[in-house]
């Protein structure tokens, strides 16, 4: 085994580090927190005319595929607006996987130039977990499509130029089979937008489809072939495209605080031999995460779909996240309450934005009970359960 | 970046794998019961070259890298072999690092051991091969000593390891002052992954003994393992022997490169660490923790059975448990890594 970078990748890191420091201001991230957005524009341009987005489309073209890991890896650890990227580059990963010509030239390109951004188009109101039961409709007219539905949590749905849109194409059929995807154009008359706003400042929103006609170009993948470009998408979302080191920065705006931090019974906090072993075990938990979404990146890079290898690399690093939280708020006392801007928080506030990011990461991207039933029949071969 | 094994380490795991299969495993163990050895599989294990195999080639070994051994380890462990193996590879790397490593160590024809804690008032307390070791190794203060002599008595304990106390009067030191602490030093990083190694073979099979028997077991008129209760218990545990095997791994690699005096990063702000000696420490804490997870719930979903001496994963909840703890608290080793990691800014 040979766990370094090769030069190629290692340069590329060297590359988006230097971006990082040049281009992730104090004010990029404050209007990310600000707005709810974590997407911005300028910051996905201007990594595409540095030449760094080519690499982030898992399976495209003829880079060194680790790249893919590290450039989320890098943007997830310094804290940059990384969200909306990571999923305009997962369906463009999809498009190159399953598209057709057409949706390379009007979709992948511009995605590439990272003026554009996709939004996913999965959970209903009524089926989340359940996915495969959800009941957008899309019904065949002339030589295109009619959809009407509505879809949840469709994050970056505002700033989406396209949606990834899972629907139903036939009732009459095991509800795995009757399912089709489309790429549907978010200006398409009767698409509506509305905010969800959440407990950690990220926006989310519903969507409503409302007698939207698309042409039969815009389907991705067979009809009632949606399934099978769902287990693409799947592999590709989990512990590939970023979300499984949040427990770095968390760790080193932790360690920043906890140098001068006072001890409430003298001292620095950054003596604290209880924080300091929880410190040291969250750093562990970091290697251990990043090995796993490694390896999971390693088989999407040779090739293959890593969707158990996914399911453990998200079950790991968000439990020990969530831990790893619960731990240092805990050990702030009541100024790890306190948010960003007010006097006296924490790690500047970044404590109590972990605390309140933190319980999603076990619910997005499949929670954790699906991730678990997807490695005890998959890859245990238990019986099925339910 | 390539995380696959090389040829080599794959014909080396095939064939250790067969060796450990025949020659040991949980019978064999069980029979070794309570002092933890097997003369008769040591003999064996000799004629395969195993005892020397990691020193290097010109000085008479094997030549084998760290990755090579915790290939083999991680076989042993996955049978729990009551082997003095790791430690005794271990040591003889040490002994031949500081020019003391003789044919009869090499051969295994004198089995040695390593101290992993250092010398109190001339005794080595709870040495984990002290029972079946002739030649022990141990650090008394600043210096590095071989102590020949006569196995010590076997203490009752946990995980029946072959433990013993050890009086080190009459050595032979082996070096002295800075040379002899970074040599031990070494040598115990090389026994913590190692170590960490022989835990992932025993997570690894803790968690075949689970699944095998849940789908088995029958209640309700179905197999156990069809509830969605305890597939869960068994679902998390894939990652957490992934996870301590690639980290393991990556200390193993992170150990050759040291060997070959490459210096490694220790930038946690980053989460980009490959010195072995963080890395070593970090094997050990999270194969010790996937061990003892493993082996819990696999305990535990054999129900009642699984508490009999009759089945077997109680031998491996047990050494998953000594071996972990052999050093110490693993909770004092996450603090003795914190003051490797977080250097004080303010003495910086």
């Amino acid at each position: 085994m040979d766990f370094s970078l090769g030069p190629q990748a290692a340069e590329f890191r060297d590359q988006i580090r230097a971006f990082v420091a040049e281009h992730l201001t104090t004010e990029v991230v404050d209007r990310m927190h600000a707005t709810g957005t974590f997407n911005d524009r300028d910051l996905n341009g201007a990594l595409a005319d540095a030449g760094l987005l080519a690499g982030a489309v898992p399976g495209y073209g003829d880079r060194d595929p680790i790249e893919l890991y590290v450039l989320f890896n890098e943007l997830e650890k310094a804290g940059a607006p990384y969200d909306g990227l990571a999923v305009t580059m997962l369906v463009a990963g999809v498009v190159n996987a399953v598209g057709t010509d057409f949706h390379r030239e009007a979709v992948l390109d511009r995605l590439l130039t990272g003026r554009f951004n996709c939004c996913l188009g999965y959970s209903e109101p009524d089926h989340g977990s359940d996915l495969a039961a959800i009941t957008t409709r899309a019904v065949r007219e002339g030589d295109g499509w009619v959809i009407n539905g509505q879809k949840m949590w469709t994050t970056m749905a505002h700033e989406a130029d396209w949606v990834i849109l899972l629907t139903r194409t036939n009732p009459d059929v095991p509800k795995h089979k009757g399912l089709t995807m489309f790429l549907v154009p978010m200006d398409t008359p009767g698409i509506e937008v509305q905010p969800v706003p959440t407990m950690a400042t990220e926006r989310t929103n519903a969507t409503f489809y409302d007698e939207v006609r698309v042409g039969d170009e815009w389907r991705l993948g067979e009809v009632d072939g949606g399934w099978t470009v769902m287990g693409v998408a799947l592999a590709f979302e989990r512990g590939v495209m970023g979300g499984t080191n949040p427990a770095v920065p968390l760790l080193r705006h932790v360690r920043d605080w906890a140098a001068t931090a006072p001890a409430p019974d003298g001292g620095r906090m950054l003596d604290d031999p209880v924080l300091r072993e929880r410190m040291a075990r969250t750093a562990i938990a970091n290697q251990v995460s990043q090995l796993l979404t490694l390896r999971a990146a390693w088989i999407a890079a040779t090739g293959g779909l890593p969707g158990l290898e996914g399911s453990m690399a998200k079950l790991y690093a968000t439990e020990q996240y969530q831990q790893a939280v619960g731990w240092f708020q805990q050990m702030a006392g009541a100024e790890g309450l306190l948010g960003f801007h007010a006097d006296g928080a924490a790690a500047d506030g970044w404590i109590d934005y972990d605390a309140r990011h933190a319980p999603v990461t076990t619910i997005y991207g499949g929670t954790t009970e699906i991730n678990r039933n997807n490695v005890a029949e998959r890859h245990l071969g238990l019986p099925r359960a339910r | 970046m390539d995380l696959d094994l090389t040829e080599d380490q794959e014909a080396i795991r095939d064939v250790f794998a067969d060796f450990f299969t025949s020659e040991t495993g949980p019978e064999r163990a069980r029979a070794a019961e309570p002092v933890g050895f097997d003369a008769a599989a040591w003999e064996r294990l000799m004629e395969t070259g195993a005892p020397g195999m990691g020193v290097d080639a010109d000085l008479g070994g094997g030549g084998a890298s760290l990755a090579d051994l915790a290939v083999v380890a991680e076989e042993a462990g996955a049978r729990i072999a009551p082997l003095p193996l790791v430690d005794h590879q271990v040591t003889a790397r040490l002994l031949a690092s500081v020019g003391g490593c003789d044919d009869d160590v090499l051969s295994g024809a004198a089995i040695a051991g390593l101290a992993v804690r250092p010398v109190e008032d001339g005794t080595a307390r709870t040495v984990p091969t002290g029972a079946v070791t002739g030649r022990l190794v141990a650090l008394d203060g600043d210096r590095l000593i071989a102590v020949d002599g006569p196995p010590g008595d076997p203490l009752a304990n946990h995980g029946c390891l072959p433990l013993a106390h050890r009086e080190v009067s009459e050595a032979t030191v082996l070096a002295k002052g800075p040379e002899a602490i970074a040599a031990y030093d070494r040598a115990l990083d090389e026994w913590r992954t190692l170590t960490a190694s022989t835990l992932v073979g025993i997570t690894r099979t803790a968690l075949d003994l689970g699944v095998a028997y849940v789908k088995e077991r029958e209640q309700f008129g179905r197999p156990v393992g069809s509830f969605q209760a305890v597939q869960h218990l068994l679902a998390d545990l894939p990652g957490l022997l992934d996870g301590a095997r690639l980290l393991t791994a990556k200390a193993a690699w992170a150990g050759d490169r040291a060997s070959a005096g490459e210096s490694g990063v220790l930038d946690v702000d980053a989460n980009d660490v490959t010195d072995f000696g963080a890395l070593a420490t970090m094997a050990l804490v999270v194969a010790g923790e996937a061990a003892a997870t493993s082996t819990d719930r696999s305990l535990h979903v054999h129900g009642g059975y699984g508490f009999s001496e009759e089945y077997d994963i109680q031998l491996f909840f047990r050494r998953a448990r000594a071996l972990a703890l052999l050093l110490g608290d693993p909770a004092r080793e996450c603090r003795r890594l914190a003051d490797r990691m977080f250097t004080d800014p303010a003495a910086a």
